[in-house]
């Protein structure tokens, strides 16, 4: 009986240890851009150039998640990046002006839509546009900006 | 008689076996065997080989090593089944059965294997509750009382808490023998019995094949190649050479046959129809010879 | 020349014929698993310990050491592009997806794959598992199958813990020993692992586990009944569960991506 005990304990302690490092791995080190809510709508932006986003990409607004990309797609007519995204629907107080940029988590982390309040007086619903936008900023296009405004400055 | 539900079964211990033995007395064969032919690849084992054990008996099965005796025991409980022929026990094809049917015949077997086989992860009480907890539902006290019940039988009951690996090999020879008593069967197998065991033993094992089978009612049935141990013990030898049965008879009968075969089995002599040497190119050519 | 073709032709068949009785024994031990699992809970729970409460020791010993040398791996290589604040990223990123459940399915091979085909193997060799048979006992659901089910259950408990304790080896490390700040390091981590690498490691552990469980109890099973026959199956239940954890590991990553 003695040994039997003990193997049970053996186990129980096992399964145990190995349940809370799973609990740890999911909770602990997987964190950041998990975005999950009930309710959401849907709004919709033009970029000129979205760079390397991609779906489920965050959307943060003050640094805060509150949604993510579901959909980057090219559309023919304006010739733009249309990004749709899905917005947590406790925030539905965000100014139908606001603008969106895509930024990038760190020198070389992944891309994310930033949102910047406006100051109207309408909100943001479903099916919104956001008008006002900015680009990714492609790092070959900024060498290239800075090696044109280096070599005019030097000519003069 | 293959559906006793299983506690009645164990706990009428002997008076079943005894009460089957009368009911049934209608055929005095329990095991028939017709016509067998086995072989294992090219080899071929048996070839019509026809046998019949009796019921109550003691047999005992004889002959050179590798005449496949321990072959013609799978068959018999069809851990092997022939190519041809057949094996009956109770009149039933045995080939015949399902899963289902076949462990409830092989319930009615008890074997002893060369070795013991004891399951080495459990203790030598355990080993001999084993078929009782996989068959039976009884409570722990009950399963205590006929295991030591067992054990006391074959001298061991001192032993319960051992390990096998602690045994000698006629202590785990008897604890095995107390397994595949346990749960009451009909027919008692032993393989090799009385291989490598000091004499002390091997005249303990001889007395509780004796003494199972009488008093328990119990057909045996007991392959070797001791003749001297056999004679003591059988009350009928089949003597198994070159895929058949050589000859059959009580140890009497067999020591004084005059088949060369037998005489050179039973008494033990280098030479005979069973070659000392192996076949080989002639010696003198083979030394002297240039090449090979 | 025709009898090479033959030999081809022959060897082929005995392959396909190998693989396809492997897949029924995998059959006849799922078929069996309801009925285990419900009526001899306590001969799983023993296996378990044999497998995974047995493994613990060399799989927090070479959990601790393998995220340690990342840690110093991922710090003197990112340092180079003045990134040593991702070491957390990196080691998290390759322990979850990768080495976890590689280096563990290979160490549980070494360990208790090793030791389930031996124990098998020598019960088939001293005729345990014929007295089983003769016992009207099934010696697959009796033996085989709560030993495969312990693997199962074990292994990917057994990743999770390795992967835990090489963070914390890693941790040690690059934060404790090379100074890289602790914010950024857990930082780093939680931004680039996302619950997706989580799941693949999970998967992949899974996998592993019916897979080195499978092999090792199958290799016991058919191992031939000699003392010989016992060293050859313990070696090839190694090899053999080495090669296909890693071929499987190059498949699943490649579906994953």
């Amino acid at each position: 009986m003695q040994q039997t005990r003990a193997v049970e304990i053996g186990t129980g302690l096992f399964v145990l240890l190995g349940m809370s490092a799973i609990f740890f791995l999911t909770t602990q080190t997987a964190g950041g851009e998990r975005f999950s809510a009930d309710k959401t709508f849907e709004v919709q932006a033009n970029f000129d150039n979205v760079g390397s986003l991609k779906p489920r990409a965050p959307v943060a607004m003050s640094g805060v998640t509150i949604g993510r990309v579901i959909d980057v797609s090219f559309d023919p007519v304006t010739l733009q990046a249309n990004v749709r995204m899905i917005i947590d629907s406790r925030y539905d107080q965000i100014p139908d002006d606001s603008d969106a940029s895509i930024l990038t988590a760190g020198l070389l982390g992944s891309q994310y839509v930033g949102l910047q309040a406006g100051g109207s007086d309408t909100y943001l619903e479903n099916d919104s546009e956001i008008y006002f936008t900015q680009s990714a900023i492609v790092l070959e296009n900024l060498i290239g900006k800075f090696l044109v405004n280096s070599g005019s400055g030097s000519d003069e | 008689m293959l559906r006793h539900p299983k506690p009645d079964r164990t706990l009428a211990a002997p008076c079943n076996s005894v009460a089957a033995l009368i009911v049934s007395k209608t055929s005095e064969n329990l095991i028939e065997i017709k016509d067998l032919m086995y072989s294992r690849g090219s080899r071929v084992i048996f070839r019509h080989l026809d046998l019949t054990i009796k019921r109550g008996e003691i047999t005992a099965l004889m002959g050179p090593s590798g005449t496949g005796k321990t072959t013609l025991l799978r068959l018999i409980t069809r851990q092997l089944v022939p190519q041809q022929g057949a094996v009956f026990v109770d009149g039933v094809d045995i080939a015949t059965l399902n899963q289902r049917g076949l462990y409830a015949l092989r319930q009615r077997f008890g074997m002893l294997f060369q070795n013991g086989a004891l399951l080495t992860d459990l203790n030598v009480f355990e080993n001999v509750a084993f078929p009782l907890r996989e068959h039976t539902k009884l409570t722990n006290r009950l399963i205590r009382h006929v295991v030591l019940t067992k054990l006391h039988a074959v001298g061991l009951r001192g032993a319960a808490d051992m390990l096998p690996s602690e045994l000698s090999g006629g202590m785990a020879r008897r604890v095995a023998l107390a397994r595949a008593m346990v749960m009451d069967p009909e027919i008692l197998i032993y393989d090799e019995p009385f291989v490598g065991l000091d004499p002390i033993s091997m005249g303990v094992i001889v007395r509780l094949v004796r003494r199972m089978n009488d008093a328990l009612g119990i057909t045996s049935i007991v392959v070797s190649h001791d003749v001297a141990e056999v004679s003591t013990v059988a009350d009928k030898s089949y003597l198994i050479s070159d895929g058949k049965v050589a000859a059959s008879g009580s140890p009497d009968e067999l020591s004084v046959a005059k088949s060369k075969l037998v005489r050179q089995f039973m008494h033990g002599m280098a030479d005979g129809p069973v070659a000392f040497h192996f076949d080989a190119p002639d010696y003198a050519e083979q030394l002297l010879g240039r090449d090979n | 020349m025709p009898t090479l073709f033959k030999d081809i032709y022959e060897d082929t068949l005995e392959f396909v014929r190998t693989f396809g009785a492997f897949q029924l024994f995998f059959l006849r031990l799922v078929r069996h698993t309801p009925r285990m699992v419900v009526r001899r809970p306590g001969l799983i729970i023993k296996q378990i310990y044999n497998t995974g409460t047995l493994s613990l020791v060399i799989i927090m010993v070479c959990g601790l050491f393998v995220g340690g040398v990342l840690g110093l791996q991922g710090y003197s290589n990112l340092s180079r592009f003045n990134a040593e604040d991702s070491v957390g990223a990196v080691v998290a990123l390759a322990l979850l997806k990768e080495l976890g459940p590689v280096i563990t399915a290979l160490l549980f091979a070494g360990r208790a794959g090793t030791a389930l085909s031996s124990e098998i193997g020598l019960m088939k060799a001293t005729d345990q598992l014929s007295a089983m048979e003769m016992m009207a006992v099934n010696p697959v659901r009796r033996v085989l199958v709560p030993r495969f089910l312990g693997g199962v259950v074990a292994m990917p408990l057994l990743v999770a813990i390795f992967t835990c304790i090489g963070l914390f080896g890693a941790h040690i490390v690059a934060v404790d020993l090379l100074g890289v700040d602790v914010g950024a390091f857990w930082q780093q981590m939680q931004l680039s692992v996302s619950a997706d690498d989580v799941r693949e490691g999970v998967l992949k552990s899974f996998v592993f586990g019916i897979v080195a469980s499978l092999l090792a109890v199958w290799e016991g099973y058919n191992t031939i009944p000699t003392a010989e026959g016992v060293g050859r199956a313990t070696t090839r239940t190694v090899v053999i569960t080495a090669i296909c954890v890693l071929i499987l590991d190059f498949m699943i990553t490649a579906v994953m991506l």
